[in-house]
C-alpha cells in the first residue's frame, strides 16, 4: 500500500533520479558495498553470509543422501528454500512462506539450476537409486533492499565453501567415510537486479526506492557472458528497449563483479 | 473484496489463482499448490496490472482463476492470453489487452512457443507478455543459457507472436458481442 509517506519519498526519489543521483548518494548504476563470509556455520556443509549494504542473508547447505528424480536417475538433486525471518522486516510475519519467499527461492534456484553452477553428475551414487541431495537454505536475517541478488551471490559463496562427504558403496550400502571433498562446482552465475523508478533504471535498488518501485528485473549470467535465468518482478512493465539497456547494465555489473569477486 | 482487511484504500487489488488440474500432466499432480503455482500465480498477476487502472477503483477486489485443463508447454502464456480476454469480458476497463507468448532455443535454433517435448529438451525457454498499443512488457522470465543476441532475438521473436495473439484476442471479443447482435434480431 501506498502510505502518504511513500508518496513523499516517492517524490523527493524522483527528483533526485533527474539529476542522477539517489538516496543513498549511489549513482544509478552503483552497487552497494559486498561483504562476503564464509564457513561460520560449522554444522552445516558449506554456508556463507553476505552483506550488501545493510541487507544481510545467511545461506546454509546442507547435503544427505536421497532419491533422483525419475526424469534424471543420474544427478543429484538440489533445492533451495528461502525463509524470509520476522527479525528481518517488520513486514514478515511468522508462518509458511508466502508467495515472495518463494519466488525469491526459486529466482535463486533457477539462476544456480540454469547456469549449471553444481555439477549433478558427479552428485550420483547409485544410478536411479542413491544421490546427494544439496539443501540450499536462504536465511534473510536484516532487509534493507535487493534480496535477490545478496540471496544469489550468497547461495553460490555457500556452495563454493561446501564440502561434500567422502563415502564408498559396500553391498549396496552407502558408507560415509572420513574426510571430504569441495562440492564439485562448473559454473559462478552472477544475478543482477535493476529496478525502474519513473522510467529509470537503477542497479541494486534499496529498501526505500523498493518501496516506490514500478518493477525490477533480474539476470543471472555465467562467466561467457550469457544470460542464463531472468525475471521481471512488479506490478509495472517494460519497453522492449529498457529491457535490452538492462541486460546490458546487468551483464556489464556481473562482470565487474565477476573481477572484484574473483569468481 | 473478500477478507476485507485486503482491500486497499487507495487501489484496487487483483488477486490471481494459476492452478493445475491433476490429470493435465503425465504423472498425475497433487491437487494441492506447489511452488511452482504460487510462483506463476504471482507473475500473472504482475503481468495483468499493468493493463488496469488500479488507482480508479480503491476498496475493490478482481479475482482471476486460472485452471490449467491439460498442459503441453506455454501454459503461463496461454493463462494470461485468457485471463486478459476474461477481465475484458467481465467489462473491467483496461488500457490494453495482454497477449502472452514464449520463444525459446532448441538444437541452437531460436522458435517460437515450446510445446512440452521442446520444452523439456530445449536449452531455453522466454515467455513474454506483451501490451502491442503501449509497447510494453508485463511479463519477462527465462531459464536456459542464451548469449546476449540470441536473447535480443528470442524477446523480438516473441513479440511479434503476441502481436499475432493480440490479433485473435480482438477477434474473439468482437465475434462475441456479433454473436449476441445477431440474436437481437
Amino acid at each position: 500500500m501506498s502510505s502518504p509517506i511513500t508518496k513523499v519519498r516517492l517524490k523527493q526519489i524522483e527528483t533526485l533520479l533527474e539529476k542522477g543521483k539517489r538516496l543513498d548518494d549511489r549513482g544509478l548504476l552503483d552497487t552497494r558495498e559486498i561483504k562476503i563470509e564464509q564457513g561460520m556455520i560449522e554444522k552445516a556443509e558449506g554456508s556463507a553470509r553476505v552483506l550488501l549494504g545493510k541487507t544481510e542473508v545467511l545461506v546454509g547447505v546442507k547435503i544427505e543422501t536421497g532419491e533422483p528424480f525419475p526424469d534424471t536417475p543420474n544427478e543429484g538433486v538440489m533445492t533451495v528454500n528461502a525463509e524470509l525471518v520476522p527479525l528481518a522486516s517488520p513486514n514478515f510475519e511468522p508462518g509458511p512462506p508466502d508467495e515472495n519467499s518463494i519466488e525469491l527461492a526459486r529466482v535463486v534456484d533457477r539462476g544456480i539450476r540454469e547456469s549449471h553452477a553444481i555439477d549433478t553428475a558427479k552428485l550420483c551414487i547409485e544410478p536411479g537409486k542413491n544421490v546427494f541431495v544439496v539443501f540450499v537454505d536462504v536465511y534473510v536475517l536484516n532487509h534493507d533492499g535487493n534480496l535477490i541478488d545478496a540471496s544469489a551471490i550468497a547461495a553460490i559463496a555457500a556452495l563454493l565453501n561446501t564440502k561434500m562427504p567422502n563415502y564408498e558403496v559396500k553391498d549396496g550400502e552407502v558408507k560415509i567415510k572420513q574426510g571430504y571433498t569441495p562440492l564439485p562446482m562448473k559454473s559462478h552465475p552472477i544475478t543482477v537486479t535493476i529496478g525502474k523508478i519513473n522510467n529509470k533504471l537503477l542497479v541494486d535498488p534499496w529498501l526505500e526506492e523498493e518501496s516506490v518501485m514500478d518493477s525490477r528485473i533480474t539476470f543471472a549470467t555465467n562467466e561467457d557472458g550469457n544470460i542464463c535465468a531472468i525475471q521481471k518482478g512488479g506490478s509495472s512493465s517494460f519497453t522492449p528497449q529498457q529491457i535490452l539497456e538492462a541486460s546490458k547494465i546487468a551483464l556489464d555489473k556481473a562482470a565487474e563483479l565477476r573481477k572484484k569477486l574473483n569468481w | 473484496m473478500h477478507p476485507k482487511h485486503l482491500a486497499q484504500p487507495d487501489r484496487m487489488v487483483l488477486r490471481c489463482r494459476y492452478h493445475m488440474a491433476p490429470f493435465s500432466v503425465q504423472e498425475r499432480k497433487s491437487p494441492a499448490p506447489s511452488r511452482r503455482e504460487v510462483e506463476l500465480s504471482k507473475v500473472i498477476k504482475e503481468s495483468l496490472e499493468p493493463a488496469l487502472f488500479l488507482e480508479l477503483y480503491p476498496r475493490t477486489g478482481v479475482d482471476v482463476f486460472v485452471e490449467v485443463l491439460q498442459a503441453d508447454g506455454g501454459t503461463r502464456c496461454a493463462s494470461i492470453t485468457a485471463a486478459a480476454l476474461a477481465i475484458a469480458d467481465a467489462g473491467v476497463p483496461m488500457r490494453d489487452l495482454v497477449a502472452a507468448c514464449a520463444a525459446g532455443k532448441v538444437d541452437d535454433t531460436v522458435v517460437l512457443d515450446l510445446y512440452d517435448a521442446e520444452d523439456k529438451l530445449g536449452c531455453a525457454d522466454v515467455p513474454v507478455a506483451y501490451m502491442p498499443s503501449l509497447n510494453a512488457v508485463t511479463l519477462l522470465q527465462m531459464d536456459g543459457i542464451l548469449s546476449p543476441d540470441e536473447f535480443e532475438k528470442a524477446v523480438n521473436m516473441a513479440m511479434d507472436g503476441c502481436k499475432k495473439i493480440y490479433a485473435l484476442q480482438k477477434e474473439a471479443l468482437k465475434t462475441k458481442y456479433m454473436v449476441v447482435k445477431e440474436v437481437e434480431e
